[in-house]
């Protein structure tokens, strides 16, 4: 990669984080539109999706942090064979030390043992790489930035389970279920699922982010697991939870599912749960590391 | 939908007047306060400001210093259960009338709210823009020792936007909201 290429590729993926933590993307701010006009007038439901509108606009056009946890920095890249995926990683780590700088991401990233705040988001594990090839010629580029409270009502259930029942897809849905009950008031609903069937359990979780890189209003291109998305949706807005916790009738904005394959000795269901603030963005790349198309 | 104007200081009239589920917009001075603040205070440490009357927000802001002072930049609430252990102390101990967080609190501190005349006050989870945008004024911080998201900052804030989620009569919605969707959800299992 040449100088000027490593300059104008840090220059984009400075642009990437500050709209990913700024600017809510599009299929997102419809679905708390829609979620709006679902909620009964002077509702707390409804009051919380205002002052959410309300944030949201206001983060994107000053520029400033949608929510103040900006979360773990997660990129997942796809890159041409032959492509340098070193020098994109250090210079990722740069653009994300020049966003610290900015105020666009927070002094996130702190020693799991002495405390001690790297005060610029790098360290071991962060930012988080998930690189692929492709066959085709461009760079593909996706950021998420999840906080820490969403993070934290994730879930993984091996069945069968005593509560949840057997290794089969009302299994699933149950387990899906318990994950709404116990998140929620926690993690600033109505959240997002992503959700993997299968895997083990580090793959089981690694590609149930994944699916949250689906846009909400996407169709599940297998007709079984979209017929379980549409059940999860129902049933989990018929829960009553609501915004934030507040009761209501939207919990879930969307739920998102995949599968992997498993051994046959485990059968474990993955679910992240992600917040309302789901700061999601995405570009391709051209070949002088140039934005050439937004894709959320 | 009616909004219920509170300022701080507040009586405790004004606190018992209040029940689950009321839109409450607080206009007068908070001061932040989260994990290490209700530590110091449970170890018997003098607070550095009165609190009587007055409400704590957990809350670790991000301030930046301009001209001299402070701006407040983003905001919003962090959890409050952490604070669970010490939260009915506080209440018993230093006069204050309500915290704010999000979340939701336990049975602790729900009968402190009961007992002491508090409130437990939830603000938008993420809303860190609309948040510190209601923030007038940063006019001081004590404890800085504590680290800048620990400190105690004293906040002007008008029509700061809440919703009562615990009561001073027992209520909580939390307790109901728990209850009613469990009984949703375990009938779908
Ligand atoms: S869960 Fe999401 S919206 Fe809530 S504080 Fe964390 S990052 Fe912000």
């Amino acid at each position: 990669m040449s100088t000027s290429t490593a300059v104008s590729l840090q220059a984009s993926l400075l642009e990437l984080i500050r709209k990913t933590s700024s600017d809510l993307p599009k299929d997102v701010v419809n679905a708390v539109q829609a979620a709006k006009s679902t909620e009964e007038d002077g509702s707390n439901a409804a009051y919380a999706l205002d002052v959410i509108s309300c944030n949201v606009d206001m983060a994107r056009d000053a520029s400033q942090p949608i929510c103040q946890d900006t979360g773990t920095i997660i990129f997942n890249v796809h890159t041409p064979v032959g492509y340098d995926q070193i020098i994109f990683e250090e210079t990722a780590i740069e653009a994300v030390k020049e966003a610290t700088e900015k105020g666009y991401l927070r002094q996130n990233s702190v020693d799991s043992v002495t405390g001690k705040n790297s005060g610029n988001n790098i360290g071991p594990g962060s930012p988080i790489f998930h690189f692929h090839q492709w066959r085709k010629d461009y760079v593909d580029v996706r950021l998420m930035l999840k906080g820490g409270g969403c993070e934290n009502v994730g879930a993984q259930f091996s069945l069968p389970h005593p509560k949840l029942g057997g290794r089969d897809m009302k299994g699933v849905e149950n387990a899906i279920l318990e994950a709404v009950l116990l998140a929620q008031g926690k993690g600033c609903g109505p959240g997002i699922l992503g959700v993997c069937i299968g895997g083990d359990r580090a793959s089981g979780y690694s590609f149930s982010k994944e699916q949250l890189l689906r846009t909400l209003d996407d169709t599940n291109k297998d007709e079984e697991l979209g017929a379980l998305e549409e059940r999860i949706m129902e049933k989990a807005n018929k829960s009553g939870i609501g915004p934030m916790g507040f009761g209501g009738n939207n919990t879930l904005l969307g739920c998102k599912v995949g599968k992997q394959n498993r051994v046959p000795a485990s059968f474990y269901v993955s679910i992240s749960y992600m917040c309302w603030a789901f700061r999601r963005q995405g570009v391709t790349l051209d070949a002088e590391g140039a934005i050439n198309e937004w894709l959320y | 939908m009616a909004v219920v104007e509170l300022s701080t200081p507040a009586t405790e009239e004004q606190i018992r007047a209040l029940k689950v589920g009321d839109t409450v917009e607080i206009t007068g001075l908070l001061y932040t306060g989260r994990d290490a603040v209700h530590h110091r205070l449970h170890n018997g440490e003098k607070p550095p400001v009165d609190l009587n009357g007055m409400i704590i927000y957990h809350c670790g802001p991000v301030m930046v210093e301009e001209n001299g002072g402070y701006v407040c930049k983003a905001a919003g609430p962090t959890t409050s259960i952490r604070e669970e252990p010490y939260q009915w102390e506080v209440m018993r101990d230093h006069g204050i009338r309500g915290v704010i967080g999000k979340g939701g609190m336990g049975p602790k501190t729900l009968a402190a709210c009961q007992e002491y005349g508090c409130c437990y006050f939830h603000a938008i989870g993420g809303a860190a823009q609309v948040c510190a945008d209601r923030i007038e004024k940063v006019l001081g911080v004590d404890w800085m020792d504590l680290g800048s998201p620990e400190a105690i900052w004293h906040l002007q804030v008008v029509k700061f936007p809440v919703i009562v989620t615990m009561d001073s009569h027992g209520g909580s919605l939390h307790k109901e909201v728990q209850e009613s969707s469990a009984d949703v959800l375990n009938s779908f299992m």
